[in-house]
Parts: C-alpha cells; sequence; structure tokens
C-alpha cells in the first residue's frame, strides 16, 4: 500500500491537474464556439427564474380518439347502420340494419382499424354482442402510442410557442407518462407563459346553421357554441370541419386599415386554400364561425369566394391578444389540454441571496473542518486538508463534466461531503496510531493503518451512497441536486481520501524517514 | 509543535464500562421515540408545500413587516384564511395559501395577495412564488416514504451481507429509532417538513449507519481476535478503541452543518438544524443504542472462527 510506482503517482498527479483543468470552463469564456466547454449550470433557486410542471389531459387524448371513431365509422358504414354511438364513454356501439351485412361491415371496420396506424397493428377491436351489435373499443396499446405521441408534440408546440417570448435558454423536458417539465431561467411572472402554455389553440372554420335556434337544444350535427366576447352570445354551428388550424402556414398580427382594429391576418397552405375557396363558393351569402376552442372568434357573412388563401379574424382584440393569437397560430394547436400542475418561481434577488448564504456557509464550512483537523491531526491532518481541497476540485470538475444543475440543498450537499469526506481520513489516521501505539515501525503502522481502515470505509461510504441514490431516484427539483452532489462527493471521497491523501503521506515520508509518526 | 497533534479529542486507552449504561440508554431511547411517535400524530408534522399542496409566497417589505395590516389587506381581497409567518429577518414573510380546486383559482388568489400586498406594504417585492396540485403533492409524499423505506431495506440488505444478521438487525432498529427522534423534533421545532427534510433525514440515515459501521467493524475484528472474551467486555472494548473516530467524524459533520445553520439563510437552516440534531442522535445511538442490541442479539450466538464471516470482499491495491 506503500509503494507508489512512477507510472501510478503521475496518473494520480494527472487525474489532479485534469480535475483542475476540467473547473475551468466555470470561471473562463470558451476559447472557441466549437471546443467543450462544459459547466455547472446553477439552478432556478439560485439564479431566479420559473418552473412549470405540466399535466397532458390524456383523457382528453382518449375523448377525441373515440369521437373520431363515430365519425370514421359512420362514413365507413355510410347509411347501413341503425344505430351507431358512443356508449358508456369507453366504446362504440353499431346495430346495423341488416344483420346478414355482420361479416361485410365487420371486414370495412378491420380495414379502418389498421388503416390509421402505422405497424398495422388495429387501433380498436370489434366485438360482436349476443345482441347482434357489434362494439368497437380503443386498443389499449394504441392509445397508448397515441399518449405519448400526443405528449411528444406539446413539447415541440410548447417550445415553439415559448421560443415566440423570447425567454433565454428555456428547458423543456418530458417527465413520466404524462408531464412536461418547463423550466424558465430569468422569469419571475410566468403569467403571460402560462395563459400561452394553457391555451389549446385549435382552430376551426365551421359554416354557421342560420336555420337553428341557438336556445334550443341543435340539431343532428350541429353544436351551440358561445362566443368569445360574449359568453351569453350563443351561435349555432355544423359540426363539420371545413377547414382547420393545422392548414394554416401564417399568422401575424396587423391592424385593420378601415377600422383601426387590432386582427390576426394568415394564410393558408395549398390544401387549406382549395378547400377554403370551395367551401367559400359553395356558400356566398351565408355565415361561417372562426372557432377557437369550441369559442366563436366572429362568425363574418361570406360576401364572395375567398380564393386567395388569406383571410383575417376580426373580433375585440387588445394588441396584446393579437399577438398572442397570432403566436399559437403559428406554433400549431396543442393535441391535447395542458394544465400547470406545480409552479415554483424564484425572483433573481432571493437568487441571489441564497448564493451569497451558500457561499458563506461553504466558506465557514471548509474553515472549520481545516482547522478541527490540522488541531487535531497536525501534521497527517494537513495532509487530509490538501486532499479535501483536491476533494472540491474534483468534485466539481465530474459536475462540470456531467453539466449537473447546482441547487440550493445541492451546495448543502458539496458541505456535508466536506464534513464527510475527512472522516475517512480520521479512520485511517486513528489506525495509524494505534498500530505506533502497538510498537509498529512507522512502515507497518501505516502500511497496516490503510489497508485495515479500507474496509471500513468502502462499508461506511456504501452505505451513504445507497441513501442518496435513492434520493435521486425519488426525488425531483433542488432535491435531486442534493443527491447528485452527496453522490459525486462520496466517489471523489474515495479517491482523494485515500489515494492523494496516501502519495502525500508516503512521499512525505519517503523525504524525511522519521523514525516517529506525529500520530 | 506544529507537525503534531495539538489535542486528543478522547485521552487514549480508555476503559469506560458502556455496556453498563444498556438499559438506561434503550429505555431514554424507547422513550423518546414513542413520544416522538405520539407527536407524530397529535400534534403532527408541519407538513410544507411539496407535501401538503397549496401556494407559498416569500415576499419582501420595504421596511418591517406589519403583520396586522397585512393581515387586514389580506382579508380585504378577500383571502382570510392566508398564514403569515416571518421567514428569516423582520422584512421577509412566508404566505401560505390552501390548495385551490382550480389552476385559474390559484392564478385569482396569487393576484389578490400581490393586490392586498401593494395596498399595505407598497413596494413589496414577491421573491419566490409557489403552487403545488394535489396530484403532485400527493405523488412526491408517496416518492419520499418509498425513498425512506427502500433506503433503509437496502442497507438492511448490505449490512447483513457484509456482516452478519444480529449486525443488520441492530444497524436498522437502531436507524428506525434515530429517524423517529428526527421527526419528533421537527414536530417539536415546527419546522416544515418538505422534501429537503426528507433529504435530511436520508442523509441522517447514511451518516448514521456510516457511524454504526465503524464500531460494528471493530466488533467484528475484535471478535476474531479475541475468541475468549465475553461479548459484552468485548464490545465496550471496542466502543472504547474506536472512541476517537465515532467522535471525530462526528465533530467533523457537526462543523461542516452548523455555519448551514447559522449563515445558511431561512430555507436551509431548517435543514441543518435537523441535520445537527441527527449527528447528535446517530453518534449516541451508535454507543448506547446500536451497540446494546448487537449484545442481546448476538450473545453466544456471533460466530468467532476465524473463517466463517468473510473478512473483506474489496482486496486492498497493491
Amino acid at each position: 500500500m506503500l509503494y507508489f510506482g512512477r507510472l501510478k503517482t503521475a496518473l494520480i498527479v494527472g487525474v489532479c491537474i485534469l480535475g483542475a483543468l476540467l473547473c475551468l470552463p466555470n470561471v473562463l469564456p470558451a476559447p472557441a464556439p466549437w471546443f467543450p466547454w462544459r459547466q455547472v449550470h446553477l439552478g432556478l433557486d439560485l439564479r431566479g427564474g420559473s418552473y412549470l410542471l405540466l399535466q397532458v389531459d390524456l383523457d382528453a387524448v382518449r375523448k377525441e380518439r373515440l369521437d373520431a371513431l363515430v365519425d370514421s365509422a359512420r362514413q365507413t358504414l355510410s347509411g347501413k347502420y341503425r344505430l351507431l354511438a358512443l356508449q358508456g364513454g369507453d366504446h362504440v356501439v353499431v346495430a346495423l340494419r341488416d344483420p346478414a351485412q355482420a361479416q361485410a361491415a365487420t371486414d370495412a371496420l378491420r380495414t379502418l382499424a389498421t388503416g390509421s396506424t402505422a405497424n398495422g397493428a388495429p387501433e380498436f377491436d370489434i366485438a360482436p354482442q349476443p345482441d347482434g351489435t357489434l362494439w368497437l373499443t380503443l386498443n389499449n396499446a394504441a392509445l397508448q402510442a397515441r399518449a405519448s405521441a400526443a405528449v411528444q408534440q406539446s413539447i415541440e408546440i410548447v417550445r415553439r410557442r415559448i421560443d415566440s417570448t423570447g425567454v433565454l435558454d428555456p428547458q423543456i423536458t418530458r417527465q413520466g407518462d404524462s408531464r412536461i417539465v418547463v423550466q424558465l431561467p430569468g422569469v419571475d411572472d410566468p403569467n403571460r407563459i402560462k395563459t400561452l402554455i394553457g391555451t389549446t389553440a385549435k382552430m376551426t372554420f365551421q359554416l354557421v346553421d342560420e336555420t337553428a335556434n341557438p336556445n334550443a337544444p341543435p340539431p343532428p350535427g350541429d353544436a351551440v357554441l358561445p362566443m368569445d366576447n360574449d359568453p351569453n352570445a350563443k351561435v349555432v354551428v355544423s359540426r363539420r370541419v371545413e377547414v382547420d388550424g393545422a392548414d394554416l402556414t401564417d399568422a401575424s398580427p396587423g391592424q385593420d386599415s378601415r377600422t383601426g382594429d387590432w386582427v390576426v391576418n394568415f394564410v393558408f397552405n395549398s390544401n387549406g386554400t382549395r378547400r377554403f375557396a370551395d367551401v367559400s363558393t359553395a356558400n356566398v351569402g351565408h355565415r361561417f364561425a372562426i372557432v377557437l376552442d369550441n369559442k366563436v372568434l366572429t362568425a363574418p357573412v361570406i360576401r364572395e369566394p375567398i380564393t386567395g388563401g388569406r383571410g383575417q379574424i376580426s373580433g375585440t382584440f387588445t394588441p396584446q391578444g393579437a399577438t398572442d393569437l397570432a403566436t399559437l397560430l403559428r406554433a400549431g394547436a396543442l393535441p391535447a389540454p395542458l394544465t400547470v400542475v406545480e409552479e415554483r418561481t424564484v425572483g433573481p434577488e432571493l437568487g441571489a441571496d441564497s448564493i451569497r448564504a451558500g457561499a458563506i456557509a461553504l466558506a465557514a464550512g471548509f474553515l472549520l473542518v481545516v482547522g478541527f483537523m490540522a488541531t487535531f491531526y497536525g501534521l497527517f491532518g494537513w495532509f487530509a486538508n490538501i486532499a479535501l481541497l483536491f476533494n472540491l476540485i474534483m468534485m466539481l470538475a465530474v459536475l462540470s463534466l456531467l453539466e449537473a444543475t447546482l441547487t440550493l440543498p445541492g451546495m448543502a450537499g458539496i458541505l456535508l461531503t466536506l464534513g464527510m469526506a475527512v472522516d475517512a481520513n480520521i479512520l485511517i489516521f486513528e489506525r495509524i496510531r494505534e498500530e505506533t501505539r502497538n510498537d509498529r515501525k512507522p512502515v507497518a503502522a501505516m502500511e497496516n493503518g490503510f489497508r485495515r481502515a479500507y474496509s471500513t470505509i468502502i462499508d461506511s461510504n456504501v452505505t451513504a451512497l445507497l441513501a442518496h441514490v435513492m434520493l435521486f431516484v425519488f426525488g425531483s427539483g433542488p432535491v435531486r441536486g442534493f443527491a447528485v452532489t452527496i453522490t459525486v462527493g462520496i466517489v471523489t471521497t474515495l479517491f482523494t481520501a485515500t489515494v492523494v491523501a496516501r502519495l502525500l503521506m508516503v512521499r512525505w515520508y519517503a523525504a524525511r524517514r522519521p523514525a516517529l509518526l506525529p500520530v | 509543535m506544529f507537525l503534531r497533534p495539538m489535542f486528543r479529542l478522547v485521552p487514549d486507552g480508555t476503559r469506560i464500562k458502556f455496556m453498563r449504561g444498556r438499559f438506561a440508554g434503550l429505555a431514554v431511547s424507547a422513550v423518546l421515540s414513542l413520544s416522538s411517535l405520539g407527536l407524530f400524530f397529535y400534534p403532527g408534522l408541519n407538513l410544507g408545500i411539496d407535501f401538503k399542496g397549496g401556494i407559498v409566497m416569500q415576499v419582501r417589505t420595504p421596511g418591517p413587516a406589519d403583520y396586522g395590516k397585512i393581515r387586514a389587506a389580506l382579508s380585504d381581497h378577500g383571502v382570510p384564511a392566508a398564514g403569515l409567518q416571518r421567514f428569516g429577518d423582520a422584512r421577509e414573510v412566508l404566505i401560505s395559501l390552501d390548495r385551490q380546486p382550480t389552476e385559474a383559482g390559484t392564478e385569482q388568489t396569487v393576484a389578490r395577495v400581490r393586490a392586498a400586498l401593494d395596498q399595505a406594504e407598497p413596494g413589496t417585492v414577491v421573491e419566490r412564488n409557489e403552487a403545488v396540485g394535489a396530484s403532485v403533492s400527493d405523488e412526491l409524499f408517496r416518492n419520499g416514504l418509498l425513498a425512506l423505506g427502500i433506503s433503509l431495506l437496502m442497507i438492511l440488505v448490505y449490512i447483513w451481507f457484509r456482516f452478519e444478521w444480529q449486525f443488520a438487525v441492530g444497524a436498522v432498529v437502531t436507524l428506525l429509532l434515530d429517524v423517529t427522534k428526527a421527526v419528533g423534533f421537527l414536530v417539536v421545532t415546527r419546522i416544515q417538513f418538505d422534501l429537503v427534510m426528507v433529504a435530511a433525514i436520508l442523509t441522517i440515515i447514511g451518516y448514521s449507519t456510516n457511524d454504526k459501521v465503524v464500531v460494528y467493524d471493530r466488533v467484528r475484528e475484535n471478535l476474531r481476535k479475541y475468541k475468549s472474551m465475553p461479548l459484552r467486555d468485548l464490545i465496550d472494548f471496542s466502543i472504547n478503541e474506536t472512541l476517537n473516530r465515532t467522535l471525530g467524524t462526528s465533530m467533523t459533520v457537526f462543523l461542516a452543518s452548523l455555519p448551514l445553520a447559522l449563515f445558511g439563510g431561512a430555507s436551509l437552516s431548517g435543514f441543518a438544524w435537523v441535520m445537527l440534531f441527527g449527528i447528535v442522535v446517530g453518534t449516541s445511538s451508535s454507543i448506547f443504542i446500536a451497540a446494546p442490541i448487537l449484545l442481546f442479539l448476538g450473545e453466544n450466538r456471533l460466530r468467532r472462527d476465524a473463517q466463517a464471516p468473510v473478512r473483506s470482499v474489496i482486496k486492498p491495491a497493491r
């Protein structure tokens, strides 16, 4: 244990130097943009910012799939059914007019089921019932794939929407099956962003049914929707979506040249242009409604066919409202509604205060531990202190390499690591002292001290490691930062407290050859 | 001289009969842990926002906060149920509100609090604003408990694997006693129990185990060295031998945590105080609880032949 070959010594010194070099990115700017320059990031609790946890409403995804299933089944079986409706909230029931066509209908539906999925697995199962009806039930695996795609798509859209607000460096990541984490550094009032994210922004163009009474139950195929600017005013529209927001290529806020009111101008893609032209040509003189999230924004009369693929949404917009709606339309509709289930916002002042408090505590803790080791272990204590300094450097190096996030609890973790790191040295020194008291020669005492203390050090650190790995697995947010720093700290401790401190002691012994160890 | 240690924590060659105090130690520990358990049910932990859900706003008033004025303004603005609490210095106020049924409700409530503050203490800055929904807080609580439970289980298995079952049971029972006392401490001090506290308790578990392992390791070694020494004397002897280490390692962690408690800011000082308490409890329990349990469980049972327990699976590198 006491012999360090040249190669080994060089390796240990090399690792220490490398550690110090890896810390540099935290204090110096990158020499060139392409140069790998990894550094520790400050958590939102230290730099200030907003953390939002969003829940994707997967029930809505399911419901939408079921509604779509009703529609497509209706088209597939055009007129051959007596009854076709959503039943019990989880399946579509179909009763055919002519029981003899059951096989043909099942075949047609089966083609429908496999038609829309990528891998050819059916999207829904068809089960004939004893009473002659067919039950169509959404397949769980397919539903999960849809849900997963919905979450993925939501992340994309949320990113586009947030990018448009100019927030620097936002982080949008998936968490679990149905959640999205949004981290917005430097944002101390996230209300506008929450509104942007919370809007589904599903826009559709539907014809208004002028013959129906808005205060009576709507005729089949129609729906009663409230006006956006006045929830008491109702409009009856056809359920059929003529064109939808997905066919927009651009949207921008503007002012109407005649009235000066704020409007949103939009441009359709070729598909949207063609369909909008067809619908407007066939319905001159009628009203159509622009519907956003089941509210009618405006319902103007079509005066002439609109074939240019451009249009304007007027309403009662504020400048901000028009800008936001344009942003939402450009980014596209969310596949499912999002709700904010957790929000944590820290102002920049509090973050700065926390950094200051953490730094003071860190410095004071470091000095106290160093003082303790010097007082109670003398020269060997100073070796441990040098090792402790390298421990800090190695910790920072590993955290930089991992590009870990330093949080306030993470700073506490560094501090605790300082206290626990010298633990290993104390174990070794006490062991050497005992061996010396048992009249061993210095070399044998050091040799035995290191060897015997080793298994204790491993046992005690592995148990601490277990607890903190669990904290990392089950913890969230800043507490994870704590688990990361302590876990990294335990690993670097094993290197510095045993290897580095041992090298220092061995070198010292080789140079001085004292007859008695200073323990 | 600079080279030599200036002091020793404990003089060498102490022969303190710790095991004489084993019944007293266990009794005191049992009473403390049982009353902590009682405190856990009544009045119960002061659950923080992580586990209770709701809204917390930390605000800084321009001058020392006038709680009466803020409270009156809050009830004027329709948020009478707000809890006000001093947080750190006299200008920092923590406002806690119950969970709102909807997201819109949460936003409205926050807006109302802001308006009330503008009226009562113009110039107040909202420094921190947190809102946690019901589904999230339940999940965080469950995950916190899971982390605690699984850690204890893994420590049990690890010590069992590395030592013998008597050691493992002794350690885990002691850890449970330590944890219940930490919970009692949290109830008495009314420190908010949140995710950071789970981290504190897990750190105490890790640290306390560490401490137990030091003593156990020596007991295991001495079992092989002194085959005829009665277990009681052997445990006493082992504790005395490792006393400097046990106290030394506790001191360093204690010293590292102390500045955190004193200058770490309001949000970390709770964590640090729990740590300090845990270090004291964990150190004393290594001597007065874990060792006696080992004595009760291991008397005439622990194997003393050299080859039976695996000495060490880690081969020291040469």
